[in-house]
């Protein structure tokens, strides 16, 4: 079966069984490797991207169930024709909200769509958005810290504007 | 974030102090998904692998069987026939196969027996089905306490226990406390990948603290000289200890199947296997009698120490002997009598996790000194204070320790932030005007530590580690150390440290990659040792150089290195360790200096515990940590914070279930550790007490945090609800229990056997 998906912006194609896993389609078939397997039952959030603006986790998502849709990866997030870092990765580098970096990609998903929404960055808002994704580096202190700086950049981008 | 000096001593600039700091230096390649770890690297033609495993915990292996059914030549399989080398995971003692043989002993569930490779996933599949092992049962040890296989012992004297506690106006506490099993979750699973070479070689790449060890590894099983072996490490997503053994036997396995098949092999773990097989932090039983006198003075302390290091020895001895020094407490307690030892069960071996038995140790010696200040009606904070080591003050080995102790700082700071007294004040009375209809409990909670600074004992002087810096003919300053990145900062401190040196930009200094081909032996990534001690060498190497350097051109470094490298071609600067001047330990007596420093922490947790279900919520941790120099403050930080939730999660969640020595929670739907919301609001306060004899004064900061962060929150339940609670987890059945007053749940960490 082909499935047609845009990722990254990029209209990709692939001809799989349809119940092969999202995660899989991305990193073996499109050698999307950025997008991470951290234990393949939904528990852990590390191969979190966005499909059509929802947070999603690849490994519970087959492909034939977003034939059609605009996945976003870890690989998308960078601007100027990604050789610079986007504000929410500038932010997680100052921070400090990035150690062994393997939580990081899912981490950065979950964060870019709450970042999208709108929400005010409070610090139970923060949590609540990135509570999917497990990290047993940081404590989650300097992540919450780095998402709300991009948010609070971008509020203040917005203002300027 | 606050780096304060301690009281009394001159604020020193601290070397290595950027300013602004260096961002992460790896930090870009994993923002935009490029950093390559190691399920990412492709390898052409790689086939897949596989691990038969044990499903019983102790039997006579009696036969290997294929099903004639299947056509096995579509697969490589590999048994313990057919290892070349020595059918032995080098490590401490020689006593753990690769790979059971048949006729040989099977020790615990998830032994390795069998491993089988195949040239994709389904047929590997389809095959791990049809191997099935002959077996016949032999009696399981699961109890500890029952165990006759002992790993190691020790018994540590000073003064006279008994003697003491007898004296009059000593008022005698009694308690024993067991604690769990503890998984690391490193949220990168277990991986390594084999490359056989044309001259008969094997280069592996993977997912590792320690590439030298893997290295031995291989050269013993595979029978391979140094330059035939290989190790590469990949970019790793966390270790806690949890890579520091265990990659071994991964390697083998993937480097027998890949000699066989003549292909690369992929040896990635899922989850499941990764917690159903791979080490764990050791469970303990940990029984404290101690004297205290009622102005507060502890004045005896018994305890009797019992690690379970499951089925075979690993790092267990090590283990042991950190957890005996730090069994005590951070405390100058005159009469002290510590007896230890490590026993084997049929359980799967336990292994290193930050804090290397520190943890285990320090949770009952906190809970301990927690029970002396009400036995007395001393507040928690008094009694720390009256008995919290000193400069000068004599640890129960005989080290003297120096100006650099720090107990009472990090004690006061603690204190001072969290405004202990006044908020225990009001838990106070909240517990004394709570009627029948409370719904929640609110509580404060005080912890101590100390953490040794690097190995035990006499281990840095046997492994004369070595730390290199190189100019190469090219103009470039590159640093080569087998220090690993696992997210820790390594990559980062270390050229931020020799920059400062030479006066040159941190991004003038590169980083080898951790190839055991291409660096030197400097030693595993463990033990809160690479920045004092890897650290420490780098700089002494860059004192070197630059003098090299300025020698021949008569300028500064920082304006003349290029020219230096054209003209005098490249300089390699070799920096061996040679112990610090004065410490010395004998391993005969057990005596001496056990660590070069101890790093100090104190943690104030607030929790809220809600009186219906007995689930706790910890609300804070005021973390307050000397790591004797700071020398990348957000790094520093994020390393306190880290573990502080490890430790939270350690005290409130974290609990390995066994029926017949298998561990029944072995997926992440079960084993659970701490989310953005379950993690408490964690301030950091990072303390500079210097270690005098590091050239840079780090002590270390990676184990710390989490030997407090445990008996903190338990304190601030016992606090909340008036319960003790001795065992960990200080789960919700344990706390209705406590409050029932009826037998808690089996001890954490034993296995049960199920029902014939």
């Amino acid at each position: 079966m082909t499935y047609r998906l845009v990722v990254n912006g990029e209209p990709a194609e692939v001809g799989v069984p349809g119940m092969r896993r999202l995660l899989d389609v991305l990193r073996e078939d499109l050698g999307l490797t950025g997008t991470k397997e951290g234990c393949g039952e939904g528990e852990c959030g590390a191969c979190t991207v966005l499909v059509d603006g929802e947070v999603v986790v690849s490994c519970l998502v087959p492909v034939c169930q977003v034939d059609g849709s605009v996945v976003r990866t870890v690989e998308g997030l960078a601007v100027a024709g990604g050789s610079a870092l986007a504000p929410l990765q500038a932010a997680f580098l100052e921070a400090g909200g990035a150690q062994c970096g393997i939580c990081t990609p899912g981490m950065l998903m979950a964060a870019d769509a709450f970042l999208a929404a709108g929400a005010e960055p409070t610090d139970d808002a923060i949590r609540g958005a990135i509570a999917g994704n497990l990290c047993r580096c940081t404590g989650y202190t300097k992540i919450v810290d780095a998402i709300r700086l991009a948010a609070e950049r971008r509020q203040a981008g917005a203002g300027a504007a | 974030m606050t780096i304060q000096a301690p009281a009394g001593r001159p604020a020193a600039p601290t070397p290595g102090h950027a300013t602004p700091l260096p961002l992460r230096r790896e930090g870009p390649a994993k923002l935009t998904g490029q950093a390559l770890y190691t399920d990412d690297l492709v390898f052409p033609g790689a086939w897949y692998g596989a691990t038969i495993r044990s499903t019983v915990p102790h039997a006579r292996l009696l036969a290997i069987e294929l099903d004639p059914a299947f056509d096995w030549g579509r697969v490589a399989v590999v048994t313990a026939d057919d290892i070349a080398g020595r059918n032995v995971v080098a490590s401490i003692a020689e006593d753990q196969p690769i790979l059971v043989p048949v006729g040989g002993e099977i020790r615990h569930q998830a032994e390795p027996v069998v491993l089988l490779a195949a040239a994709d996933r389904d047929t590997l599949r389809e095959a791990r089905r049809l191997v099935s092992l002959r077996t016949e049962p032999l009696p399981p040890v699961f109890d500890p306490l029952a165990s006759t296989v002992v790993f190691a012992h020790h018994a540590l004297v000073k003064g006279d226990v008994e003697a003491a506690l007898a004296a009059d106006g000593v008022v005698v506490v009694e308690a024993t406390y067991r604690v769990g099993h503890q998984e690391q979750l490193y949220i990168e699973n277990n991986a390594m990948i084999a490359i056989p070479r044309g001259d008969g070689g094997m280069t592996v790449h993977g997912s590792l603290q320690c590439p030298f060890y893997v290295h031995r590894a291989l050269r013993t099983g595979l029978g391979l000289d140094d330059a035939h072996a290989q190790v590469v490490q990949a970019e790793t997503g966390g270790g806690f200890g949890g890579k520091e053994e265990y990659p071994s036997m991964i390697a083998l396995h993937a480097a027998l199947l890949a000699r066989r098949t003549g292909r690369p092999v992929r040896m990635i773990y899922d989850r499941h296997e990764d917690l159903a097989a791979t080490t764990k932090r050791h469970p303990a039983v940990i029984r404290h009698r101690t004297g205290v006198r009622r102005d507060g003075t502890i004045v005896a302390q018994d305890i009797e120490l019992v690690l379970d290091g499951g089925a075979y020895t690993t790092l267990t001895p090590v283990v042991l002997s950190r957890a005996t020094i730090h069994a005590g407490g951070p405390y100058d307690v005159p009469n002290v009598r510590i007896r230890s030892r490590a026993v084997a069960t049929n359980t799967p071996p336990n292994g290193a996790f930050r804090g290397f038995g520190a943890p285990q140790a320090e949770f009952a010696a906190e809970m301990q000194v927690g029970r002396c200040a009400e036995a007395i009606g001393m507040s928690p904070l008094e009694i720390r204070r009256r008995n919290a080591y000193r400069a000068a003050g004599v640890t129960p080995t005989g080290q003297v320790l120096h100006d650099d102790a720090a107990a009472l700082e990090v004690l006061e700071r603690a204190a001072e932030a969290s405004e202990f007294d006044w908020v225990r004040a009001r838990t106070a009375a909240e517990r004394a005007g709570r009627g029948p209809r409370a719904r929640t409990a609110r509580g404060i909670g005080l912890a101590l530590g100390w953490h040794g600074a690097g190995f035990t004992g006499s281990g840095e002087a046997k492994m004369g580690s070595v730390a290199s810096i190189e100019l190469t003919g090219d103009g470039r300053i590159r640093i080569l150390t087998a220090s690993t990145e696992m997210g820790q900062g390594t990559k980062t401190i270390f050229p931020q440290l020799v920059a400062a040196e030479l006066g040159v930009d941190p991004d003038d200094v590169e980083m080898a990659p951790q190839d055991t081909s291409l660096v030197p032996d400097s030693g595993p990534t463990v033990a809160s040792r690479t920045a004092m001690v890897v650290g420490g060498l780098l700089v002494h190497a860059a004192r070197r150089l630059k003098a090299d350097v300025e020698g021949r051109t008569g300028r500064p470094f920082e304006l003349s290195w290029r020219d230096d490298a054209r003209d005098h071609g490249p300089t390699r600067i070799d920096e061996r360790f040679s112990p610090y001047p004065g410490r010395s330990f004998d391993d005969a007596t057990y005596s001496g200096d056990a660590y070069p420093a101890f790093g100090w922490a104190a943690a104030v947790a607030e929790v809220e515990v809600d009186l219906d279900t007995a689930e706790v919520t910890v609300l804070s941790v005021v973390a307050v940590d000397d790591v004797g120099r700071a020398i990348h403050p957000v790094l520093c930080e994020g390393q306190v914070e880290g573990g502080t939730l490890q430790a939270v999660g350690y005290a409130t969640i974290e609990e390995i279930k066994l029926v017949d020595g298998r561990y029944l929670n072995d997926r992440l739907q079960t084993y659970l550790i701490p989310t953005s919301l379950d993690a408490p609001r964690i301030e950091t306060i990072l303390v500079e007490a210097p270690f005098e004899d590091a050239p840079h004064g780090a002590k270390g900061v990676g184990e710390l945090p989490m030997d407090v962060g445990a008996p903190a929150v338990v304190a601030a339940i016992h606090d909340a609800t008036g319960a003790w609670i001795d065992d960990l987890p200080a789960s919700p059945e344990r706390i209705i229990a406590a409050l029932a007053g009826i037998a808690p749940p089996g001890p954490p960490g034993m296995s049960t056997v199920s029902a014939p």
